[in-house]
């Protein structure tokens, strides 16, 4: 039976990288949200790049899904190497889409899917005798056939070439002849539409679709960040790089076309967070962005910068590690290794947003949040987040709100005779003054260092010194629970005694498990944290229940660990939740590990979890 | 509003600087290395050459690495602020802070294991990045404050206290300096304080990558016998290339010199580099000559000092980034925050 399904299903795209691919998929996915439907949309890149295989998946989901959904209704084989693989990957009674331009075996198809040829190489050696524009154009011509079979309205496609193409008709006609020709063809010799269809609807709102990594480094161009250091590694790399474009535009200086910012390609991550470090304690603004790897090597230098007080930002969008472990895939594995970042005693700041809009927000905030605190802040993406759009709330931005850059104190205080201790309490929680070199002639010049010392940064041994400031840090980081961003909880519709805590990218997952386990009969009130250290709020819904899953997307259960750890919570009542293959976490696999444990716990009588 | 300096009261017989200062106002914490460590003469170099360039002390950010060379700062410029960081990472923070605030002079404290051994990536690279800097390496061929290993600037052949031999060649800073494109490159003695003062402020108004190779012997691990950064060894060994005086201002020459015998060059920022020839055929702005002329004077046996290349317009990382005149970390909202407006631009390109 061919599947049938309108705004909901899964198609899948089988390209080679460099082939101009991307754009033309990103066409296919805009139009769909152009016409009000929403969409979850994924690239997926082996670290090995033999044969170049590059794959590109749109979940459409009328009732705004924005996980991953797995499985593929539709896959648009364009890639010979992968061939065997992608047609497995189809559901029974999905399609195929492929280039018929070469006849096929019969034995290299399935006969449980639906199989669609197009001529497209044919089409386009007919037309076109570029060779790259033969190429391009093909990948055009396959989203005029989509159009026709998936219901796509053609003047959304024009709008959005048009758009593209602005000013530029010479490039914008081929394009569009390209996709008619495809239309056409797939209107004159196939059954238009398929099972699967597209429905205008108005779902979408005035949502925006972004990557997270690019809402970052925008975060950070609003939070005042003016110097970014930095060592290439996937999935970071466009973080730093959006950064710049994101510069060149907003950060260049009218009069001179100077810039108001500076960024340094160091030579390995050492030397990155050094720079960030070094630029923070002279009083700019300054983040890195990195990857697992990098944050290994980081260590040394996030002990100097938790025990000398200097702000800095990371950005760490994560990988699936240990060691280079899958590159190019999505986990949540550095939780551990960012909370307690260095040897000797140390705890920071992490922050974890759920989609872009929160990469933007925290980005932003990530600054204000260091200086403040005047301690390095982690911003944990994924893989998932940070390279993929994502549909989302538009960023916003209050004109009232001022960079706070915590306690300074200036030349003019100074001058007035205040008190400057740099590692002083004056205020009762735990966070010091500083002063910026150079501020003043004869006051307020300190020595810092990463040896011990007294409240006017004296260097000394005794012992009692060391506790004094080790306690205050601790202290530090107390007043820091109140200031990160609080966890976000969603009671379920009937009361319980069962919860779930989750964060980062597993959450639109979550959210549809979480619709999905209530109509099994499974009631779950649930937590989204956004920050460690955990808000007092953690402890207390975790008190309220008498059992709370843990998700995420690592092997070891890390936030457990350190909700265990710092809220001295009994294991027993956390139960873990973990995927961790590399793939994004789906609604499906967390609503059948939920239902699983929480038959085998009698949350619900057995048998209640089955459809 | 400025806030001028307020020099110290002292004894009223001290001689005081261009902006009222003693010497003593250049002081800083009072050392706790060995006596008679290199280490301590050249802190003495450096408050001795500030003080004569009459630079304000507050204007200085000091910074260094770990070991006893940088235990230093803290032992001179008590007015500025200083940055002991991390083993061998003393060139990225330096940069950072550099790129912050591109008004304030950079001094850069380092020992030969800290910028030869486990930081020498860094040292290459800040170099290479032309950070406008002052980097010394106080460089004793040891490891003084974890007690006498051999370094990386350890000659072949060198002996340890204990006897041992050094097998391991050894890295010249000086030629790797003047490969990676520094623009101001030295090599002096600790105990030549004629020479290194000097040198010291010479590389002060530089403004690119100044480095200074200063061969600083540590009394307590490497200055017997055998060694070859004792002070006997260097005073021997010593080959000074010319002899500098920096001058600011037209100061007329006043010495008589023998035709050719001196050799001006004016820095960027008007500062006259004065250099008195030792040798005669050596040529301070040709880099390749002087990179030549080091191979074949260290084959000799020779340790060749003075100011060995100068650049006198160089560039330096700002410049190649093309930043704001105004330092970085004096900008204020408006300049850095694009606003809501802006963002609905982008929000409405987003969709
Ligand atoms: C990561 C790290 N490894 C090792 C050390 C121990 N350590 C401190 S100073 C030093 C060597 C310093 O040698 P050098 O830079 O030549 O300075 P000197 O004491 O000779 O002036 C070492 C190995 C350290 N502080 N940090
Ligand atoms: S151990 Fe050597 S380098 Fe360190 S202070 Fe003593 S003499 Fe100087
Ligand atoms: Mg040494």
């Amino acid at each position: 039976m061919p599947r049938d399904a309108t705004n909901d299903f899964v198609v899948k795209f089988a390209n080679v990288n460099g082939s101009g691919s991307a754009s033309a998929n990103q066409l296919f996915a805009k139009s769909i949200l152009r016409m009000g439907i929403p969409i979850a949309s994924r690239n997926i890149f082996p670290s090995n790049i033999q044969g170049l295989p590059t794959w590109f998946e749109v979940r459409v989901s009328g009732e705004g899904h924005l996980g991953r959904r797995g499985g593929v209704d539709l896959m648009v084989a364009m890639n010979p190497q992968t061939w065997d693989r992608d047609i497995a990957e189809i559901d029974p009674g999905g399609y195929l889409l492929y280039d018929s331009t070469r006849p096929m075996p019969a034995s290299r198809f399935r006969d449980d899917i639906q199989v669609i040829g197009i001529p497209l190489t044919q089409i386009c050696n007919a037309n076109y005798t570029d060779a790259r524009q033969r190429q391009l154009l093909k990948n055009i011509m396959y989203v005029g056939a989509l159009s026709a079979l998936l219901n796509i309205e053609p003047a959304v496609i024009e709008q959005l070439l048009a758009e593209q193409y602005k000013g530029k008709e010479k490039l914008a006609k081929p394009n569009r002849d390209a996709f008619h020709m495809g239309r056409d063809w797939a209107l004159e010799n196939l059954q238009c539409p398929l099972g699967l269809q597209l429905q205008r609807a108005d779902a979408v709102g005035n949502r925006i679709y972004v990557e997270g990594n690019a809402a970052a480094a925008l975060g950070a161009v609003y939070g005042g960040a003016t110097v970014c250091a930095w060592y290439p590694i996937t999935p970071s790399t466009s973080l730093a790089e959006a950064f710049e474009r994101h510069c060149k535009r907003l950060r260049t200086e009218p009069e001179t076309g100077r810039k108001r910012y500076a960024i340094v390609q160091a030579e390995d991550e050492l030397a990155s967070i050094g720079v960030v470090i070094g630029a923070a304690w002279n009083g700019a603004r300054a983040f890195t962005a990195t990857s697992g790897p990098g944050i290994s090597l980081m260590q040394e230098f996030v002990g100097l910068a938790y025990f000398a007080e200097i702000p800095a930002v990371i950005f760490d969008v994560q990988r699936a590690g240990p060691s280079t472990g899958m590159p190019t895939r999505t986990q949540q594995s550095d939780l551990l290794s960012a909370a307690y970042a260095s040897h000797g005693d140390t705890k920071h700041v992490v922050l974890l947003p759920e989609d872009p809009r929160e990469c933007f927000d925290f980005g932003a905030a990530s600054f204000d949040l260091a200086d403040r605190l005047q301690t390095p802040v982690f911003v944990l993406l994924d893989l998932d987040i940070g390279m993929n759009d994502w549909l989302c709330e538009p960023f916003a931005w209050d004109d009232s709100r001022r960079l706070d850059r915590g306690k300074v104190m200036t030349a003019e205080e100074l001058e007035a005779g205040r008190t400057f201790g740099r590692y002083l309490d004056t205020d009762g929680d735990g966070i010091p003054y500083r002063t910026y070199p150079g501020t003043h002639p004869s006051k307020g010049a300190f020595f810092t260092r990463g040896t011990s010392r007294d409240r006017f940064a004296k260097y000394t041994e005794v012992g009692a010194a060391y506790v004094d400031n080790m306690q205050r840090l601790l202290k530090k980081f107390e007043t820091a629970k109140s200031l990160v961003p609080h966890p976000v909880e969603r009671r379920a519709a009937e009361p319980t005694r069962t919860g779930v805590i989750y964060y980062g990218s597993s959450s639109a997952a979550m959210k549809e498990a979480l619709s999905a386990l209530e109509k099994d009969g499974i009631h779950l009130d649930a937590l989204r944290i956004r920050a460690f250290p955990f808000h007092d709020d953690v402890l207390d819904f975790i008190a309220r229940h008498d059992r709370v899953f843990v998700v995420e997307q690592n092997r070891d259960a890390q936030l457990r660990t350190l909700i265990m750890t710092e809220g001295n919570v009994d294991p027993a009542r956390l139960i873990p939740i973990l995927h961790y293959d590399g793939t994004p976490i789906t609604a499906r696999f967390i609503r059948a590990a939920i239902a699983d444990r929480a038959s085998a716990m009698q949350v619900v009588p057995i048998g209640a979890a089955a459809e | 509003m400025s806030f001028l300096p307020k020099p110290k009261l002292h004894h009223p017989k001290l001689p005081t600087n261009e902006l009222g200062f003693t010497r003593r106002d250049y002081e800083g914490a009072i050392s706790t290395l060995c006596a008679g460590c290199g280490h301590d003469s050249i802190s003495a170099a450096i408050i001795q050459a500030c003080w004569e360039l009459s630079i304000e002390p507050h204007r200085v950010a000091k910074m260094s690495g770990i070991g006893c060379s940088s235990k230093t700062p803290d032992y001179f410029l008590g007015a500025s602020h200083g940055f002991n960081s991390v083993h061998g990472r003393m060139p990225s923070v330096l940069t950072g802070a550099n790129l912050a605030n591109r008004d304030l002079i950079y001094l850069g404290v380092s020992g030969d294991g800290d910028s030869a051994s486990i930081g020498f990536g860094q040292f290459a690279h800040s170099i290479r990045r032309a950070v406008n800097m002052t980097y010394i390496v106080e460089n004793n061929g040891v490891y003084g404050l974890t007690k006498g290993q051999f370094s990386a600037t350890s000659d072949k052949g060198s002996k340890a206290k204990k006897g041992a031999v050094n097998t391991d060649e050894a890295i010249d800073l000086v030629g790797i300096a003047l490969q990676l494109g520094a623009t101001y490159v030295a090599r002096s003695f600790s105990g030549d304080k004629a020479q290194l003062v000097p040198l010291i402020k010479g590389a002060l108004r530089h403004p690119g990558p100044a480095f200074i190779d200063c061969i600083s012997p540590c009394v307590a691990f490497n200055n017997h016998e055998g060694s070859t950064k004792s002070y006997d060894f260097v005073r021997e060994h010593n080959e000074a290339m010319n002899q500098l005086d920096v001058i600011l201002g037209r100061e007329p020459i006043t010495t008589d010199y023998a035709p050719g015998e001196v050799r001006e060059v004016t820095q960027h920022d008007g500062s006259i580099l004065r250099l008195r020839k030792l040798h005669e055929e050596y040529d301070p702005t040709d880099r390749v000559a002087a990179m030549h002329h080091l191979h074949e004077r260290k084959a000799a046996g020779e340790i060749v000092t003075g100011l060995l290349y100068i650049d006198p317009d160089p560039e330096d990382l700002h410049s190649n980034l093309g930043t704001v005149e105004l330092p970085l970390n004096r900008l204020d909202d408006a300049a850095l925050v694009p606003g809501a407006a802006a963002l609905e631009k982008i929000n409405a390109a987003l969709r």
